[in-house]
């Protein structure tokens, strides 16, 4: 193990190293803690002047129930929640049939096909922009959560099938060999033999896309506009320019809209990081 | 004794004769398609669109290279590049930054997990959100770091209002994640160092520095490669946190080939679709270099299995 376990070293070091990590922990979210502060701070505190003492009273509830309550927060937050499930599970069909196909059978272009998936989403978004606006209006979904979901379907099954495809080479071949032999039907052999292991990449993409589409910012504005069908992202813009320097809210306001991804991680950290680190590092 | 005689099967269907050849491409269809549609098609239309004038209403108008002479006068488009340039270099301190946090935090000490979980937390919140905090960090009456500043009687400074500063600024914000993603990229590279190795070096009496240089390091190539990877991207890929930190400002200092595309294309200031799309191909003509470079290590890889 590098570097020296800390067990082994010098008392004093021990010591000073148990005492840093939280002194480096709290610089390190500062900014964040910062937010947390803001957002249970009443509104007389900022009139004042007062950005850094001590909240002059709790007011959690007040900022918070303002944002549920009295803004239009609630139709962003459940607006990003209709656009990243759908997209969440449209990815997973998708990735896991290519993933699949990629990862089992050998043929001539096997490789480019993977590798066309593989280049395509590592593109940069403007090149997508103006064609991808064009397809949406077009097909009359300009502004609405389909046409956003399409689009986020589409681009993301690049890396879904990446991590699939990945996934399913670690797989043991003699296995599918053997269902094969007993002379079960390929697409049996997808469901019954294959989507059974497949479960922890499963559960790996589908945080991870979830957190992605979630964050998203960039589509929401060029694909939408709006109350009906923004998400959240794209929501706090809006709902920022509405309270411009109320940081009480705004503040609050930011923390709910990026407590989804949070709770998300925290519930299925090991899912998480097996995905982040595209199952190579192991 | 009689011979076997194998009796000819009854003929069976195209489908079932042919079904391991087929099988694959009936999985990969939809994914195909979809690709196909919003990925791969759209590239090439905006490589074509780049060569007309098109206000994204009327007909578009044929222009050659026009559009891109146009972009090798223009100052906007100078700086935009040059921003690029400072976003690709210095975002690769997440790199470095990543790995001395991890192993920092490599030891087994109680509540180490939730330490770790906390460190890689701005990774999982927005990037509005990320850049909303930092304007607030940066404010020049309350934010943090000019209180810092003034405990050593520094200060005031105004970051992102200054044309010269402000894109280290929105740079530092964005480092802030993506630190966090490489320090969980080599966290889980750490675990897979082989112990054996670093006791043998030991017995040999390299530690600290010599250590880390000769052993450690070479081992943790695949987290490297992927931290590159995801790193070079994410630079190419700064939009959100310049549209919510300064809007490009001030002056268009903080512009940003992504940002300045966007701006052109879909800003107030008139729909320049094919103008927009020239410097979109501009970016993508600089990801293709790293884009093959990944795809060729990838391809390198693959043949070695």
């Amino acid at each position: 193990m590098f570097p020296t376990p800390i067990e082994k070293t010098s008392r004093t070091w021990q010591i000073s190293y148990q005492a840093l990590l939280p002194l480096t922990l709290l610089m390190w979210l500062a900014p964040l803690l910062a937010v947390a502060l803001f957002s249970v701070k009443p509104e007389v505190d900022f009139v004042s002047g007062g950005y850094w003492s001590m909240p002059s009273y709790f007011a959690g509830a007040e900022n918070y129930g303002r944002v549920f309550f009295d803004s239009d927060m609630p139709r962003y937050l459940m607006n990003s929640v209709f656009i990243t499930i759908p997209t969440v599970i449209g990815c997973i069909i998708l990735s896991s049939m290519a993933g699949f196909a990629l990862g089992i059978y050998k043929f001539r272009s096997n490789i480019w096909v993977f590798f066309m998936f593989v280049a395509g989403n590592f593109v940069p978004f403007q090149i997508l922009m103006v064609p991808v606006r064009d397809l949406t209006l077009d097909l009359g979904l300009y502004n609405t959560k389909t046409g956003l979901v399409l689009f986020h379907i589409a681009f993301q099954t690049g890396f879904c099938t990446l991590f699939m495809r990945n996934f399913i080479r670690a797989l043991p071949y003699p296995l599918i060999e053997a269902a094969r032999v007993e002379g079960v039907a390929e697409w049996r052999i997808f469901w019954f033999v294959v989507i059974p292991l497949m479960k922890p990449a499963i559960a790996a993409l589908s945080v991870l896309i979830f957190t992605f589409i979630w964050n998203d910012y960039f589509w929401a504005v060029v694909l939408t506009q709006g109350v009906e069908s923004q998400p959240v992202t794209a929501g706090i813009t809006s709902f920022n320019a509405q309270y411009r320097a109320a940081y009480h809210l705004m503040s609050a306001g930011s923390i709910v809209a990026a407590l989804p991804p949070v709770l998300m991680f925290f519930l299925m950290q090991k899912h998480f990081i097996a995905g982040l680190t595209l199952g190579a590092v192991k | 004794m009689t011979t076997a005689v194998v009796m000819p099967k009854p003929r069976r269907s195209w489908y079932k004769r042919n079904e391991i050849a087929v099988t694959p491409w009936l999985f990969l269809a939809p994914a195909i398609l979809f690709f196909m549609v919003y990925v791969i098609i759209p590239i090439f239309q905006s490589f074509n669109l780049s060569l007309y004038r098109w206000d994204g209403l009327g007909a578009a108008e044929y222009i050659g290279m026009a559009n891109y002479e146009e972009l090798l006068a223009d100052r906007a488009f100078e700086t935009s590049l040059w921003n690029n340039l400072k976003w690709l270099l210095l975002y690769l301190l997440a790199i470095p930054g990543g790995l001395f946090i991890a192993l920092l935090l490599n030891q087994t000490v109680a509540g180490i997990r939730l330490y770790k979980s906390l460190f890689f937390f701005p990774f999982v919140i927005s990037q509005i959100v990320v850049g909303l905090v930092f304007t607030w960090f940066y404010d020049p009456t309350f934010g943090l770091l000019n209180v810092m500043l003034g405990w050593f009687g520094l200060g005031p400074l105004n970051v992102l209002g200054d044309p010269d500063l402000v894109t280290y600024g929105i740079i530092a914000a964005g480092l802030w994640p993506q630190t966090a993603y490489c320090m969980i990229l080599y966290l889980t590279g750490l675990n897979a160092v082989d112990p054996e190795q670093i006791e043998a070096a030991r017995l040999d009496g390299a530690k600290g520095w010599r250590m880390l240089w000769y052993v450690i390091i070479p081992q943790l190539k695949p987290a490297t490669f992927i931290a590159f990877v995801v790193t070079i991207i994410g630079a190419l890929r700064s939009f959100d946190l310049i549209s919510i930190m300064t809007n490009g400002g001030p002056f268009g200092s903080s512009r940003v080939l992504s940002f300045y595309m966007f701006e052109k294309a879909l800003s107030e200031y008139g729909f320049r679709m094919g103008y927009g799309a020239a410097i979109a191909v501009v970016l993508f003509l600089i990801m293709l270099v790293f884009i093959a470079y990944f795809l060729f290590s990838m391809y390198q890889e693959e043949k070695e299995r």
